[in-house]
């Protein structure tokens, strides 16, 4: 099924970048501010799903070649390895640590273990929504 | 961790890269790898021998479940290091016969050796682990790798059946077991091994005493394959032969038998623990040997060979535990005790020749395709380094000299006539069921060697043209069958540095009164009992050979056709039905039926904790007053979902849905939880796309089931959960009974370095929540993703 619709399909055109974006400000900000890893993954997916709706899932597919369950096994990974990582720094399973460091422009700026693991359910967050979706949609 | 520990856990570490080095170096066969690790685990384990007075004994332990008083205690003495160096040292000849065995090209190497890997480093876990439940779980993975083995070329049915087969027996056992050693931590308050036979004295009185002994006894001899539950052991051959050679002769059915000489100084001086060990390994090795003249497979021969072997070494570790007696004269004891030397020396024997005679059967099997006796004869000429090895490996299995077997032989048939001299009774029964059954013993051992080697060749020719085994595969049995004839020249190698101790191990109690064993094995002791025993054993077995034919006619007449295997799959079949029956009755398929389950558990559950835990304390004085525009949004809310309640058709449905979704997320917006909110409003815009895009599945929205009492169900179930539900939202904002934790998360930003407490929560304080919710959420949609891929194709099968 193909349907086109110039307005939605150009409106789309912008709206998605401006959805990636915010969902990246809400991933990396999401230590101090509302936000997080799970919420830009949603926000991220719902973008993606946009896409969708405006073109086809073969068009998307085609656009963003990312295979969407390895991303997410990936994403679980991360997590893990976030975690094992402070078992190797002789902490217990994903005990988490900040600093503060100084860079130059920016200010000081925080550093913190949390946004690795964070980015780690960001993927798959997005994963997962997005294994499902196209499973459906895909289905003939 | 302590080196013995990570000798343990070697294996395990090894199995790990066992996959790359397959797939990164196919032109070298993976077992010229692996074959490093029983080599460096031997040369480990050999340090320590021998391990001769208590000083010696090796104790380590690491912490594994602290809180509930599990951990790694390693006890190496000399009946463990017995057990290591078999298992490590039969693991390098066979890993190393498996190199020419296994082909690199055509089989599925890398799960070969990671189960094998698997298996040598359980079995090293489950001999030198002190902590009961240590060693139950090491016991239950050795089962593990062994059903994975047996079901190697799972393209066979028989494999699976096989491997099926022992794991259902041998976990049943091991289950029981499990309960037997929980009994036994009940009566003496501890896990341990060490510290339960400190404790053997006063165990006796204790009402669990005589349940724990039974249900060890059960996992003991569902493990070592006794009677009646040997029948897993000959299915097991359906494993390649070098696997049959190590788990299924050398050392896996002979955890039962340790399990059963490591705990005879707890239970060794009760008459029930011996004589049930006697007589269960009597009626063993009688039906074993029975058995196995029937045979025409030749694997299967060695199998039920095997279960008499095992009952032979079970029958004598009973009579030896009898020295324990508290009442017994001290010259009995000593001479009750020599029956214990004879079942360890019985065992290295037995592990030896039974590896030997496996590899050659394996050689016939690989080289000419066939191991048929029906099909095979006059091999002798075209093979004639196996012939050697076949006679070496049969002749000590039927007690000749001059090979091990003869010594271990003799030495059975003096416990069992010193057990007939010691005690009353019927004891007249012990020697001569050891007699007939070593008389059939020598009987398949001739059938074994003399209908495959001599005899003319058949007239239905074997697949391939008979030829002599590659020089490879010749080595482990070589080795073995050298070590058959130095055993006999020279027993006392092991007499004295771990027999004796071992026996110290086993008996204890007899050894302190002894002041130790003196083990001596010789080959002759003049013209004795034993002697002409084996003597009428050779002639009457040769008389039985020649007229074999009256034997088959016997075996014949015995109404066989398995019926113990037929018990084994009629239970089967009959337990599969029965839970069959009982799944169908509520998975009935209707999603209507599954969700009034779901939300009656709901009511249950929910509802149930309310009133148990007291908590239905309502208080509104304290609540801050309900302004327009909440009222507004609450209207909206019960608007929709009434509206949903009656909508005609779906889509309006989905749609009044969502609308409550937004609403609510609405609520979080006023109350100040942006966090919620948003995840709220991303959550109900994907679901309703979701909702939107499985719309085109969905069947019409049908009249509802009109029926009276099933309309009544659902009205019930509805306005249960919602009563409930609101009862929870109503108990939460009552004075809490209990002190908030909410406190210790307002610090996040010193604890976590975040200012949001929501986002610190899940990454921090409780991330392996987050952690295991990413991982389940990440399982369902992979199983949303096979149901509509792979579930569709299923559906064009059916």
């Amino acid at each position: 099924m193909r349907f086109t619709d110039v307005i939605l399909q150009t409106a789309t055109k912008v709206i998605v970048f401006i959805i990636l974006t915010f969902a990246l400000q809400m991933l990396f900000s999401g230590h101090h501010n509302p936000g997080g890893g799970f919420v830009g993954g949603l926000v991220t997916a719902s973008a993606i799903i946009l896409l969708m709706l405006a073109y086809d899932s073969r068009t998307v597919r085609d656009v963003l070649p990312v295979h969407f369950r390895r991303l997410g096994a990936f994403g679980i990974l991360i997590a893990v390895l976030t975690g094992c990582s402070a078992m190797l720094a002789g902490s217990p399973f994903l005990d988490q640590v900040f600093s503060h460091a100084e860079l130059p422009l920016v200010g000081e700026v925080e550093l913190a273990s949390a946004i690795l693991f964070d980015i780690g359910v960001f993927f798959t967050v997005i994963g997962t929504t997005m294994t499902i979706i196209s499973a459906i949609s895909e289905d003939e | 961790m302590s080196p013995i520990i990570l000798a343990v856990f070697f294996p395990f570490a090894f199995a790990l890269i066992v996959p790359i080095l397959f797939k990164v170096l196919r032109r070298i066969h993976t077992g010229w790898f692996v074959l490093a690790v029983p080599i460096l685990l031997f040369g480990y384990f050999i340090r320590f021998y021998p391990i001769d007075g208590p000083e010696d004994i090796v104790v380590q332990s690491a912490a594994w479940i602290p809180r509930l008083d599990i951990e790694f205690a390693i006890v190496l003495d000399s009946l463990s290091l017995l057990f290591a160096l078999l298992i490590t040292g039969m693991g390098c000849l066979v890993v190393l016969y498996s190199i020419f065995y296994l082909s690199k090209e055509r089989e599925a190497l890398h799960n070969f050796y990671v189960y094998l890997l698997l298996f040598m480093g359980s079995m090293l876990g489950a001999v030198l682990s002190d902590h009961m439940l240590a060693l139950y779980t090491f016991w239950e993975l050795t089962s593990i790798s062994s059903f994975l083995l047996i079901a190697y070329w799972y393209q066979r049915r028989n494999s699976r059946y096989g491997a099926l087969k022992s794991l259902l027996i041998t976990m049943t056992g091991g289950f029981a077991m499990l309960l037997g050693m929980l009994m036994l931590r009940a009566a003496t308050g501890t896990y341990s091994i060490r510290e339960t036979i400190a404790l053997a004295d006063t165990l006796g009185e204790h009402p669990l005493f005589l349940p724990a002994m039974a249900l060890i006894l059960l996992g003991a001899f569902a493990k070592s394959a006794q009677f009646p539950f040997h029948i897993w052991l000959p299915d097991a051959m359906e494993a390649p032969t070098p696997i049959s050679a190590y788990l299924h002769s050398a050392t896996m059915v002979k955890a039962g038998i340790y399990l059963v000489a490591r705990l005879t100084p707890i239970f060794g001086g009760h008459p029930e623990w011996s004589w049930s060990i006697v007589i269960v390994g009597l009626l063993t090795l009688l039906w074993g040997s029975f058995t196995a003249i029937r045979q025409v497979d030749l694997k299967a021969m060695l199998a039920f060979s095997t279960v008499s072997q095992l009952g032979l070494i079970m029958s004598l570790l009973g009579i030896g535990s009898m020295a324990l007696t508290p009442d017994m004269a001290h010259g009995q004891a000593v001479l009750l005790s020599g029956a214990v030397a004879a079942a360890l020396f019985h065992l290295v024997n037995h592990s030896i020749f039974k590896g030997c005679l496996f590899m050659v059967i394996g050689i016939l099997d690989h080289e000419l395709g066939t191991r048929d006796i029906r099909r095979l004869g006059g091999l002798a000429a075209v093979m004639p380094v196996s012939f050697t090895l076949a006679v070496i490996g049969a002749f000590s299995m039927a007690g000749l000299p001059p090979f091990g077997g003869f010594l271990s032989k003799e030495m059975f048939f003096t416990g069992m006539l010193d057990a007939y001299r010691t005690l009353e009774g019927w004891t007249m029964l012990l020697p001569a069921v050891a007699w007939l059954a070593s008389v059939l013993t020598f009987v398949y051992c001739m059938i074994l060697v003399f209908r495959v080697f001599t005899g003319p060749k058949p007239e239905e020719l074997p697949d391939k043209p008979p030829h002599e085994a590659p020089i490879g595969m010749l080595i482990s049995p070589s080795v073995l069958a050298a070590a058959v004839v130095l055993l006999f020249f020279a027993p006392n190698i092991l007499s004295g540095t771990i027999l004796e101790p071992s026996m110290r191990a086993i008996l204890p109690q007899t050894a302190e009164a002894a002041d130790g064993f003196h083990v001596h094995i010789a080959p002759w002791h003049g013209f004795t009992a034993e002697v002409g025993m084996t003597a009428g054993v050779v002639l009457i077995g040769a008389y039985l050979y020649r007229r074999r034919r009256w034997l088959e006619r016997v075996r014949d007449f015995v109404p066989w056709r398995w019926t113990l295997n037929r018990l084994f799959d009629w239970t089967l079949a009959g337990m599969e039905r029965i839970s069959l029956k009982f799944t169908r009755f509520y998975m009935t398929g209707f999603t209507g039926h599954y969700f009034a389950y779901i939300f009656g558990f709901l009511i249950l559950l929910a509802g149930g904790a309310l009133i148990a835990l007291q908590a239905l304390r309502f208080d509104f004085s304290d609540l801050s007053p309900i302004l327009p525009y909440e009222y507004a949004l609450g209207g909206s809310v019960v608007a929709s979902a009434v509206y949903m309640l009656f909508a005609r058709s779906r889509i309006a449905s989905i749609i009044a849905l969502s609308a409550i979704g937004f609403l609510v997320a609405l609520f979080f917006i006023i109350f100040r939880a942006p966090d919620l909110a948003l995840t709220q409003f991303v959550v109900e815009t994907i679901s309703t796309a979701l909702f939107l895009l499985c719309f085109v599945f969905w069947p019409k929205l049908k009249e509802e089931d009109g029926r009276l009492p099933f309309r009544v169900t659902r009205l019930l179930i509805s306005v249960g959960v919602g009563a409930v539900m609101t009862l929870i939202g109503l108990a939460a904002i009552a004075p809490r009974p209990f002190e908030s934790i909410a406190r210790f998360f307002e610090n996040s930003y010193e604890l976590a370095g975040a200012r949001n407490i929501v986002n610190a929560i899940l990454v921090d304080f409780r991330g392996f929540d987050t952690m295991l919710e990413i991982v389940v959420l990440f399982m369902a949609g992979l199983g949303v993703y096979s149901l509509i891929r792979f579930g569709r194709e299923g559906r064009k099968d059916g």
